[in-house]
């Protein structure tokens, strides 16, 4: 479904090319949710927004359904796959009621029946009625989560691309939101890709996932593997063992 | 009395309510907390009654001054002090002073009118297309707001009332020209500020076309400080005008414009003061009432206060 070959991502700054992400190279079949983990900086949500169409890619590196794809996308390829951010604070237009925020896809996309698709969707993400003509600031962190997976998913995407979707919550609302996102990835058969730099909740979520370590995939594992510590890279292994925590004779 | 007072209540609750049930509740309640906001704040408060009396003198120019009509000629008590009669006294050509005072408030609010819808769209639009497709199309824009800034407001506008000829449009198009530079400047950093965020990268991604992410989703976060920044200019474009007025490019005689009655009353400043002094006190509160609520409006609208 997403076929990423040798895709790499170079920023320019004042002459200065920073290769933010190097020849990366992975697959993701339909109905797989992906993992890519590493530390900040390690350049996963840059991969991920390459993917998404919002940074261009090397050419001729990113193929979805088998066609190649760059910056400069269709309504049709936008509404294939949609996005979900690691700030919900900052994904939600200040000025515009949850109600707004849910309609502007569906306009853009000329669906009828506006209203009964957005009750659906607040009804999907567990949100009542009563949140519906809010402002984000009336709303809490999680809620306003739950609103940007509405809108990611009103357009009925195939593919959910989700930029550390809880690291922003705190913990007791980042189990609720991973629930959520798990339950609609079933319903809808999505396809995913998840970003995070906690191992936990890749392992909680994935079937495969990548490493990254400054640019490059460092390796690609398995989750039975990610859970038995059987790393083939001494960089994973050394991942593994710091997110089971130091011990101080080590 | 006290269903009088439960029906005030509920419009209350239904306009402060936390959750609202319809968009035109969520939308109302918005402008319901704003007006609160303004109206609590003393010196936006004190700006919205002077220009709300602004308004309400233009509208009822008539009924105010009696039917004096602002062009009337009585020669015989021309340059008469303030009287019972004349409560501003009359001007050189026997002009009732209160009546053109009156009357006057129409001009000014012409002028500040119709300066406001032509810079605002104008700095909004060229501002807001440089910020947010940047590359050659900022340059250019930029650099041609950066000539229209280099010029000084009034002597450019003095060119373009003597090029186009002396009128109040004209002034008008010739203080719009000077003046929407720094909207443009304001509203291309805003949206600098603005178009990497999130929520725009959202709307990007569902496939909406630039001109709709431009006027649905960046316009209406450029404008609340863009209203701001209007509102404080006001005293300076009501001033402009004014000189212009004074130069004699402004409105022409026998129209009634402060700046010009400021002008008329110059040669007897010293034996009949009020000819002159009057309209410039005129010029000076309606100013320090657009002052006023421009800062209210900064105090309360400020993104970074709240």
């Amino acid at each position: 479904m997403i076929e990423v070959r040798g895709l790499s991502v170079t920023f320019k700054n004042k002459g200065r090319a920073v290769k933010a992400v190097q020849n990366a190279s992975f697959h993701v079949a339909e109905g797989e949710i992906f993992g890519i983990v590493g530390e900040s900086g390690s350049g996963k949500s840059t991969l991920l927004k390459a993917i998404a169409g919002l940074i261009e890619p090397s050419p001729r590196s990113l193929l979805i359904e088998g066609q190649e794809m760059g910056v400069k996308r269709s309504k049709a390829d936008r509404k294939l796959m949609q996005f979900v951010f690691q700030d919900p604070y900052g994904s939600l237009h200040p000025r515009q009621t949850v109600d707004d925020i849910l309609r502007e896809p569906l306009i853009i996309h000329g669906i009828v029946d506006i209203d009964t698709e957005v009750s659906k969707a607040l009804a999907d993400v567990g949100l009542q009625p009563l949140h519906r003509y809010r402002y984000p600031h009336q709303l809490s962190g999680g809620q306003r989560q739950r609103v940007a997976i509405a809108r990611a998913l009103i357009l009925k995407p195939r593919i959910l691309l989700l930029d550390e979707p809880t690291s922003a919550l705190d913990v007791s609302i980042q189990a609720e939101i991973l629930n959520l996102i798990s339950n609609l990835r079933l319903t809808y058969q999505l396809t995913s890709i998840l970003v995070s730099h906690d191992l936990a909740v890749v392992a909680h979520l994935c079937s495969r996932i990548a490493v990254m370590r400054l640019g490059e995939i460092v390796e690609i594992l398995n989750v039975e593997d990610l859970r038995n510590h059987k790393a083939t890279q001494h960089y994973t292994s050394e991942l593994l063992a710091a997110s089971v925590g130091y011990s101080r004779t080590a | 009395m006290s269903s009088a007072q439960s029906s005030t209540m509920t419009w209350h609750d239904w306009l402060a309510s936390e959750t609202p049930t319809s968009r035109v509740q969520a939308l109302s309640s918005r402008v319901y907390q704003s007006i609160g906001a303004v109206t609590a704040n003393p010196a936006a408060f004190t700006g919205l009654i002077i220009i709300s009396i602004l308004i309400l003198i233009a509208m009822f120019a008539g009924v105010i001054t009696h039917g004096v009509s602002p062009y009337a000629q009585i020669l015989a008590e021309r340059l008469a002090a303030p009287s019972t009669t004349h409560w501003f006294g009359t001007d050189e050509l026997g002009r009732d002073i209160f009546a053109r005072i009156v009357y006057g408030a129409r001009v000014t609010l012409t002028i500040v009118l119709l300066v406001s819808i032509l810079v605002a769209p104008i700095g909004l639009a060229v501002g807001t297309l440089a910020g947010y497709l940047g590359g050659w199309v900022d340059i250019v824009l930029m650099r041609v707001t950066d000539v229209f800034l280099a010029f000084p407001r009034l002597v450019l506008a003095l060119a373009f009332a003597a090029a186009l000829g002396p009128g109040i449009e004209n002034a008008v198009i010739a203080i719009s020209l000077t003046a929407w530079p720094p909207y443009a400047r304001m509203a291309r950093a805003e949206t600098i500020a603005i178009k990497n965020s999130d929520f725009i990268s959202a709307v990007v991604l569902q496939g909406a076309s630039t001109a709709r992410i431009l006027f649905r989703h960046i316009v209406p976060l450029c404008i609340s400080s863009l209203i701001i920044r209007l509102t404080l200019d006001m005293a300076g474009i009501i001033l402009t005008a004014a000189g212009l007025g004074f130069l004699g490019l402004g409105a022409q005689p026998p129209a009634a414009e402060w700046g010009a009655m400021v002008a008329s009353g110059r040669n007897v400043i010293l034996d009949q003061w009020w000819v002159a002094t009057i309209p410039g006190f005129a010029i000076f509160i309606v100013s320090l009432g657009f002052n006023f609520l421009g800062d209210g409006l900064r105090d309360v609208f400020d993104p970074k206060k709240s």
